[in-house]
């Protein structure tokens, strides 16, 4: 076979259905994720898929300009961050935001335990844990929360902590540190509060 | 702890190894939370129930306009009839002022011309009996 016939100029159609199947595989393989992250930010399973959408539609519209330099995670991670973000100033403008919520409190969020062989009493720790967590999470700045979640939850490394969320690495240690600070201290004060509980019975 | 390690989350949680443990069951609860909520089924119930609230206010809407044109129309048509009767009533009466103005102008012409014929010169033999009815007439 010639080398001309073999390198054939690749047209504006191929290259786009070609653009389509790359951007649905991503698609497939990460929207859980930015989902997750949306649910735990927001505690709103119907909040959280507007925003996976609006997030990927987004994501498609721009595909063209992603140039690779980040992993198509951290891209997408970043778009929902900013989504969120939007979404909590534009919701601070509404004065009918109270009635217009379906996040589910802290009660319900921590009756989903992890699944395994467990005692009853195991159970019910980690249930009192979970708990515990969400609680010192609902009382995390924006920037903390998002940095506790992306490093607990999604298990994202630091540095791809700090391409989505646009910070320098030693910020995001920073605001790790002071999320732990707080959760380690709702931890701390319940189990005093057991303590005292079982010495004083 | 030393204080270098204050500002390592991760050494911070290796060394609280209930701190470690809590925050493993914080991510594995969210991650089973998340996948209920991901794989469970969606109804397009509620979709159905805006189109039907479009459909209505649709219907209310082009009610009210077709009732407005229609009221706007028969208005117009009322008010032109009134114009026309105005106008049609206004147009006899000077019809009728003409008439009359016509007949008290050849009244007055037929008087003038009566009295042209009558008033004549009184002949010289009359002049003395004329002398006498304007005197008695004065009197």
């Amino acid at each position: 076979m010639a080398a001309g016939a073999a390198i054939s100029p690749m047209t504006a159609e191929t290259a786009e259905e070609l653009a389509g199947q790359e951007f649905a595989g991503i698609v497939e393989s990460h929207r859980p994720q930015i989902f997750r992250f949306l649910l735990a930010s927001t505690r709103d399973i119907d909040l959280a898929e507007t925003l996976t959408q609006e997030c990927f539609l987004k994501a498609h519209r721009n595909w063209a300009r992603f140039r690779g330099e980040s992993t198509a995670m951290t891209w997408l991670m970043r778009i929902a961050i900013n989504l969120q973000k939007d979404h909590w100033r534009n919701r601070r403008l509404q004065f009918w935001r109270h009635t217009r919520t379906n996040a589910v409190d802290i009660d319900e969020a921590s009756e989903w335990l992890p699944s395994g062989e467990r005692t009853v009493e195991q159970r019910m720790l980690a249930r009192e844990q979970v708990e515990q967590v969400w609680k010192a999470v609902e009382g995390l700045s924006e920037r903390q929360r998002t940095v506790f979640l992306l490093r607990y939850v999604e298990e994202q490394e630091l540095s791809d902590i700090a391409q989505s969320t646009g910070l320098s690495e030693g910020t995001v240690k920073a605001h790790l540190s002071r999320a732990l600070g707080k959760v380690r201290a709702e931890l701390g004060a319940s189990y005093e509060k057991r303590r005292s509980a079982k010495s004083g019975a | 702890m030393k204080s270098g390690d204050r500002q390592n989350p991760e050494l911070e949680t290796l060394a609280d190894p209930l701190l470690e443990q809590a925050l493993g069951n914080f991510r594995q609860s969210v991650h089973a939370w998340s996948k209920a909520a991901y794989e469970r089924p969606r109804t397009a119930a509620p979709i159905a129930v805006h189109r039907g609230w479009r459909l209505a206010a649709s219907w209310a809407l082009g009610c009210v306009l077709a009732a407005g044109s229609l009221t706007g129309a028969l208005y117009k048509y009322h008010h032109r009839q009134v114009i026309e009767k105005t106008s049609v009533a206004q147009a006899r009466r000077s019809q009728q002022l003409a008439v009359q103005q016509s007949r008290t102008n050849d009244d007055e012409d037929l008087l003038a011309n009566v009295d042209s014929d009558i008033s004549r010169d009184v002949p010289a033999a009359m002049e003395p009996l004329a002398q006498l009815m304007e005197s008695s007439g004065d009197q």
